[in-house]
């Protein structure tokens, strides 16, 4: 058995130092490159420069002339450093709780609309950067009264940013919230009055 | 459901399958040792590993000799990792400033990776450093993965030789398929994931100053370099808590496309490899569609089941479906449903959508897959010696009910062979069993268990079924304690060397014996009445064990659900 043990270590030596630090540090340095946007996590930056977050991680949105983004499970709410669901069960009485307080809160800044599943269930990262087409048309009326701009202005601007499945048929339909929300600031950008 | 959702799950599994033949190819060639295209760049690297490590690649080993070198393999991997975890905090590339590990969580997190499991107690952005990922577990990614193809590869030399002696070279086997094999794809598909938006960085994190103007601090790392051999070699273990469904491990359809097909690629290519190595490339093909049937059938169900109204949503009167819980927007309910069945059927247990809030149905299902030992199409290489061990299972009852000595693949099956299937088949049920039955009436245990009732049964079943099967993935309501650490860390140990000792041992046995030529009374293995054999006894024998526990679990709970939902 003994004998086994000089190329074990030798083996896990070489291993480390082939595929734990070449490997990875190679990768890093040609995805800097190549990619280097996307290697630094497609981080969204002001005019000034500074860092206003990643296109790919949600952030919280509560303001009404804001698009909302999906509840979150992650920390207290969108943090990147405790990514998570709530790994509520479908019978749990706590996600039915939840799931009833969240609705009663939309149907009062939404009146009349149809609330669609995703707008009242946390993702299973709790970062979902995205909202279904169905769940951003919903707030539109809002977004539109507080920001005192058309409701057709918000329909065509949200339908702008609808991103359709791969060849039609892989993944889903949906619009990046931030994305929304910083056209919506660059295009009106005057200060609206911001009253309901 | 609609078209859209079936067509997507179909190309996915189809891929897989699709790639997974070209590349079983290609891996037949180097489990015999034969020359690559690859050998101008690798041969002298390759040549290296042996000179520094005394290994002469020309001696094979006999299969105690080879079983020996896979333990230590395996035991020097668990003390590297073990002190990586625990030393961290005195490592560079600790950007986040992260302490050592518990020695209760090491230990678990240690034998967790070495064993391909990748449960994870802990959470990568708030408790492993750059230097853990990089130095530790991407590294257990490729050796583990590596070590289990190497079984495989034994198996399949056991049953290729006529009256032999050896089973090959475990260190050569491990050297040829993480540089051959899994090096360069991972190189390839961790610049692909990158392309798509999978950072790739050795910052720990950016402060970002949010269009709100609060301040949000966003996690980041060398995660595409992981990610790629995480997925390839059926580990599963996050960058990130969130694991796959975390927008920066899986940005959008495309990555994700990539991360379900590669899961399953290996898998399937092992079992072609197997042929070839064999000569029998239509039993090898009969294997394949087992697979291939079962993987999609178990996707079919999920994507049913988390398409059904839930009671929170029905309650609030809002849309009812899908089951939106636990799931991403850019993924919806197929994505989320094939990802969770080739997670499963792979023990790879990486999730795009957490388990625990999927329907009763649908993570009865993913346990299910679990369950039915983690060969549809299984780990790389783990997948094709459970499957082998199953078709020894088969052509057995197929020969009591004939009243002949059953064969497979031109070797005699006899009692060593049964008894070793039924030791390693024994030893995954008594650790799945056993440690949930002790679990659930423990007080103990029961403390950081997440609810009570079926679900809670589920949960506490769910954890020793993913850590026995070497799966990874939970119903992560669950919380970490000494206790699951310890208890989860034995079951990982029992389900990894449990099974693979025995089925070195019947490699042992078989490499001896005489290549018999099929006769008129040899039962066909190559064909549709096989198949549906083959494919009867792994749901009867999973279903026997597992089918009283899933009952008081999942199946109750989704007639709890009904209810629920038809009172409004």
């Amino acid at each position: 058995m003994l004998r086994h043990f000089r190329p074990a270590i030798v083996m896990m030596a070489l291993f480390t130092l082939i595929l734990g630090l070449a490997y990875p540090l190679a990768i890093t340095g040609i995805a800097d490159v190549l990619f280097g946007d996307q290697a630094a996590g497609s981080l969204v930056r002001d005019r000034a420069g500074a860092v206003i977050g990643s296109s790919l991680i949600a952030q919280g949105f509560a303001r009404p002339e804001y698009l909302h983004p999906r509840p979150s499970a992650a920390g207290k709410g969108w943090d990147p450093m405790n990514s998570g669901g709530s790994n509520l069960g479908p019978m749990d009485k706590k996600l039915i709780d939840r799931v009833a307080t969240d609705t009663a809160a939309l149907r009062a800044e939404n009146r009349g609309a149809v609330i669609p599943a995703d707008a009242v269930t946390t993702s299973g990262s709790g970062l979902d950067p995205d909202v279904s087409p169905e769940n951003a048309r919903m707030q539109a009326p809002r977004i539109a009264a507080s920001r005192g701009i058309p409701l057709e202005v918000v329909e065509a601007l949200i339908g702008s940013h609808e991103q359709e499945p791969l060849l039609g048929f892989i993944g889903q339909p949906r619009i990046n919230v931030l994305a929304v929300n910083r056209a919506l600031d660059a295009r009106y950008l005057v200060a609206q009055p911001k009253g309901r | 459901m609609n078209m859209q959702g079936w067509a997507e799950i179909a190309l996915t599994i189809g891929l897989a399958v699709g790639l997974g033949w070209p590349l079983g190819i290609y891996m037949s060639r180097i489990w015999q040792g034969q020359s690559t295209w690859l050998d101008p760049v690798l041969r002298p690297v390759e040549g290296a590993f042996y000179r520094l490590a005394g290994v002469d690649r020309n001696q094979g080993q006999g299969w105690l000799a080879y079983t020996f070198s896979f333990l230590a393999f395996s035991a020097v991997a668990f003390l590297f990792l073990y002190a990586i975890l625990r030393l961290q905090g005195h490592l560079p590339l600790n950007p986040g400033g992260f302490a050592g590990m518990s020695p209760d969580l090491a230990f678990n997190t240690a034998i967790s990776f070495v064993t391909n499991t990748d449960w994870q107690f802990y959470s990568g952005e708030s408790a492993a450093s750059n230097m853990t990922q990089m130095a530790g577990l991407t590294v257990q990614n490729f050796a583990s993965a590596a070590a289990g193809i190497a079984v495989a590869a034994a198996l399949a030399r056991a049953f290729a030789a006529n009256r032999g002696s050896t089973i090959g070279n475990f260190w050569t086997d491990i050297t040829r398929i993480a540089l051959y094999i899994l090096a360069p794809l991972s190189i390839v598909i961790a610049l692909a994931l990158c392309a798509l938006g999978v950072p790739q960085t050795l910052l720990g994190h950016v402060d970002a100053h949010t269009l709100e103007g609060a301040k949000q601090s966003i996690a980041l790392g060398p995660i595409a370099s992981q990610e790629a051999i995480k997925q390839l070699g059926t580990n599963g273990g996050g960058f990130f808590n969130a694991n796959s469904a975390h927008p920066f491990e899986n940005p959008g359809a495309f990555s994700n496309l990539i991360e379900e097909v590669i899961m399953n690629m290996l898998g399937f290519a092992c079992v072609v490899a197997f042929g070839r190595v064999v000569g029998l490339r239509k039993e090898a093909r009969a294997l394949v569609i087992v697979m291939a049937v079962m993987v999609s059938g178990a996707a079919a169900a999920i994507y049913a089941a988390e398409t059904q109204p839930t009671p929170a949503l029905v309650a609030a009167h809002v849309q009812t479906t899908p089951n939106m819980e636990g799931k991403e927007v850019r993924f919806g309910a197929p994505s989320t449903a094939v990802f969770a069945a080739m997670t499963t059927g792979a023990s790879d247990g990486a999730v795009n959508g957490m388990h625990e809030s999927f329907t009763p149905l649908g993570g009865g299902m993913a346990m299910f897959m679990i369950q039915l030992a983690e060969m549809l199409p299984g780990g790389v290489g783990s997948g094709l010696y459970g499957m082998i061990v199953m078709a020894i299972v088969a052509v057995f009852v197929a020969g009591l009910m004939v009243g002949r000595t059953p064969e497979y693949l031109g070797k005699k099956i006899e009692a060593r062979e049964i008894q070793l299937s039924m030791l390693a088949f024994l030893i995954l049920t008594t650790s799945i069993l056993g440690f949930a039955s002790v679990a659930v009436i423990l007080p103990t245990a029961l403390k950081t268990v997440s609810t009570t009732g079926p679900h809670g049964l589920s949960e506490a079943l769910y954890a020793y079924t993913s850590a026995t099967g070497n799966n990874g993935s939970a119903f992560a309501g669950l919380s970490v304690s000494p206790y699951w650490n310890v208890t989860m860390g034995i079951a990982m140990w029992l389900g990894r060397f449990g099974y693979a000792v025995p089925v070195l041992a019947i490699a042992g046995g078989l490499v001896t014996k005489p290549k018999l030529e099929p006769t008129a009374g040899t039962l066909p293995t190559h064909g549709a009445l096989f198949v549906g054999l083959l494919i009867g006894v792994i749901l009867i024998l999973g279903g026997l064990q597992y089918f009283p526990a899933q009952a008081l679990g999942p199946i109750v709970e989704h007639f709890q659900m009904l209810a629920a939902t038809s009172a409004h």
